[in-house]
């Protein structure tokens, strides 16, 4: 089994990869509380920067607005919990139903209509502001006044309910974002990874070679949307309160590509690497500026600004593709899928 | 023999000009037809319409006597309709195995199949070598030869060449008509083609159609056509006798 899913990365990268993963299930052993919610950042946002890069980075479908499947997620998975108990584990079922609904409606608009490039991302941000507005006056879920679920007592665990403590949610964000990243491996080698790809680099070309541009495209947008909503299942239950004006918000769809962008856009381990990067840098950040005892408002938003300036100049593919060659990662017969 | 493509009053015109008009022309099943003409007598459109890039305004396409006029391209190169794209239309950032198993999984579902056709027409093409080269990175001749491995990968039971000898140095066209020849022999494969160069167009085609103002002005055997004074006016031009 673990033969099939190490297909095509090279031995090297197999056994770095390992090694992380033992590292990452030892760490909670040895960490503060404080870097398991760093942590926890930056699983978060290496596991909905992969459902972003999905759509993104393999079939070259631009969003801005999966701040939107974010949010349908968390208020669906949380709202079945606080009106009617329902366990998140059947709640996040629901969620990604509706995710991949709103995600199909965008997509079936977008393509039936030939809204393509700019004017899809444009698209996207419009259906997340309608969320937001729509949420804001909801008062079933509390409206703008916030929704919020009942604080868990974390002296114990509860993983049915998922009520419980930094690590448990550590641990739930660390599987999610290793069966990403195992997903995304397979999808891409898939017959569906296959034609993402085309469609990504020529449209025209991949319809002459028999590819159904709308099909393929309808799947890799549901799939990014119900993936991404489970992101927000877990930011939902470990927060334990969601205002329509920041899940919604086209801050947190910008914040939310990121770490692929920095990363590498279209290669498996740039969403990774980038959230390390971002969340790490930014969080040292905020530390630092705390000891010097600066306060000065909307300093990361800035940081972030300087970061992606700096990728776009200096590394235009992202971090991952040189550091991938100077760790001698690539494959050494292929340059194409095994970099990815 | 029977018609594989059968096309019959053709017409489309872009804001008002005339690109294809009245155009009717078969492609009998197993041969090889040339289409030449021209710059700008509405070859490439011909081709746009057969492989459904663009509707006809009038008129109807039909392939093993069915309608395919009004298909999409991809229904159309799943109905057995393969193309090249005169301005070649590589997936730059794939490899060229990736580029032809692309096409390959047109005819077969799992990707691993798809490996070993692509691996096979690679090496019919003498691109082997270059297998895992980004298709960026490759040269015009290379780039034309990966247009016809990528659409041979969705196994047509028609071709559709535009313009691939172009470019290519007279022993590489010699390969590519060789290769053109056998698979015509070997598979049946009927292949329509739009072609300048003149001695891969003589040596090929059974048939020549030739265009001008996007109409048929003659079609016959080749020694015919370019004997035909009409021709010699238009495209040819009097040195070619």
């Amino acid at each position: 089994m673990s033969g099939h899913w190490f297909d095509g990365v090279s031995p090297r990268a197999a056994k770095l990869l390992t090694l992380l993963c033992v590292a990452l299930v030892l760490f909670p052993l040895i960490a503060s509380d404080y870097l398991i919610t760093v942590l926890i950042l930056i699983l978060y946002f290496a596991y909905v920067g992969q459902a972003w890069n999905l759509m993104m980075g393999f079939a070259g479908q631009l969003s801005l607005g999966h701040a939107l499947y974010v949010g349908l997620g968390a208020y669906a998975a949380a709202a079945l919990y606080v009106h009617f108990g329902v366990s998140p584990w059947i709640g996040l079922w629901a969620a990604m139903a509706i995710a991949a609904v709103a995600g199909g409606v965008i997509g079936f608009l977008a393509l039936r209509f030939g809204v393509a490039g700019v004017y899809f991302a444009i698209l996207t941000i419009a259906f997340a502001e309608f969320a937001r507005l729509a949420f804001d006056h909801w008062p079933w879920v509390g409206g703008s006044a916030g929704f919020f679920l009942p604080v868990a007592n974390y002296a114990s665990n509860d993983l049915i309910n998922l009520r419980g403590s930094p690590t448990m949610f550590y641990y739930l964000l660390l599987a999610m974002t290793a069966a990403a990243l195992v997903s995304c491996h397979a999808l891409l080698r898939s017959r569906a990874g296959y034609y993402w790809l085309a469609i990504r680099e020529s449209p025209e070309a991949a319809q002459a070679l028999g590819v159904d541009l709308f099909r393929y495209k309808m799947y890799v947008v549901v799939l990014s949307a119900a993936m991404t909503s489970l992101g927000g299942v877990i930011f939902a239950f470990y927060y334990n309160n969601l205002f329509p004006e920041q899940v919604f918000h086209i801050s947190r769809s910008i914040e939310l590509i990121l770490a692929p962008i920095i990363g590498g856009i279209g290669t498996l381990f740039g969403p990774i690497i980038g959230a390390f990067l971002l969340t790490t840098l930014a969080e040292g950040l905020g530390e630092l500026m705390r000891l010097l005892g600066i306060d000065v408002p909307g300093v990361k938003q800035v940081f972030y600004g300087l970061c992606l300036l700096v990728v776009v100049m200096f590394l235009p593919d992202g971090v991952w593709p040189p550091l991938a060659r100077r760790l001698k990662l690539e494959q050494q017969r292929s340059q194409g899928l095994a970099e990815r | 023999m029977a018609a594989l493509l059968n096309i019959k009053g053709l017409s489309k015109s872009f804001s008002g000009l005339k690109a294809v008009q009245e155009v009717s022309f078969e492609v009998p099943a197993g041969e090889i037809v040339g289409l030449i003409g021209p710059n700008g007598a509405g070859k490439t459109t011909c081709f746009n319409l057969i492989a459904g890039v663009y509707r006809p305004d009038a008129g109807e396409i039909r392939l093993a006597g069915s309608r395919i006029d009004g298909w999409r391209p991809d229904q159309i190169c799943r109905a057995g309709i393969g193309r090249t794209f005169q301005l070649v239309k590589p997936f730059a950032g794939l490899t060229v195995m990736e580029n032809v198993i692309v096409g390959a999984l047109n005819q077969v579902g799992s990707v691993r199949a798809a490996q070993g056709i692509s691996e096979h027409l690679i090496e019919q093409l003498g691109l082997a070598g270059k297998r895992h080269a980004a298709a960026g990175s490759l040269t015009l001749p290379d780039r034309k030869r990966l247009e016809v491995a990528r659409a041979l990968a969705t196994a047509p039971r028609m071709l559709l060449l535009d313009e691939v000898m172009a470019g290519l140095r007279p022993t590489e066209t010699d390969r590519m008509v060789a290769l053109f020849r056998d698979l015509n022999a070997s598979l049946g494969l009927t292949i329509l083609m739009i072609e300048h160069v003149m001695r891969a167009v003589m040596a090929l085609s059974r048939r020549i159609i030739v265009l001008h103002h996007g109409q048929v002005i003659a079609a016959g055997a080749p020694d015919e056509v370019t004997r035909n004074p009409a021709v010699l006016e238009c495209y040819l031009g009097e040195e070619a006798l």
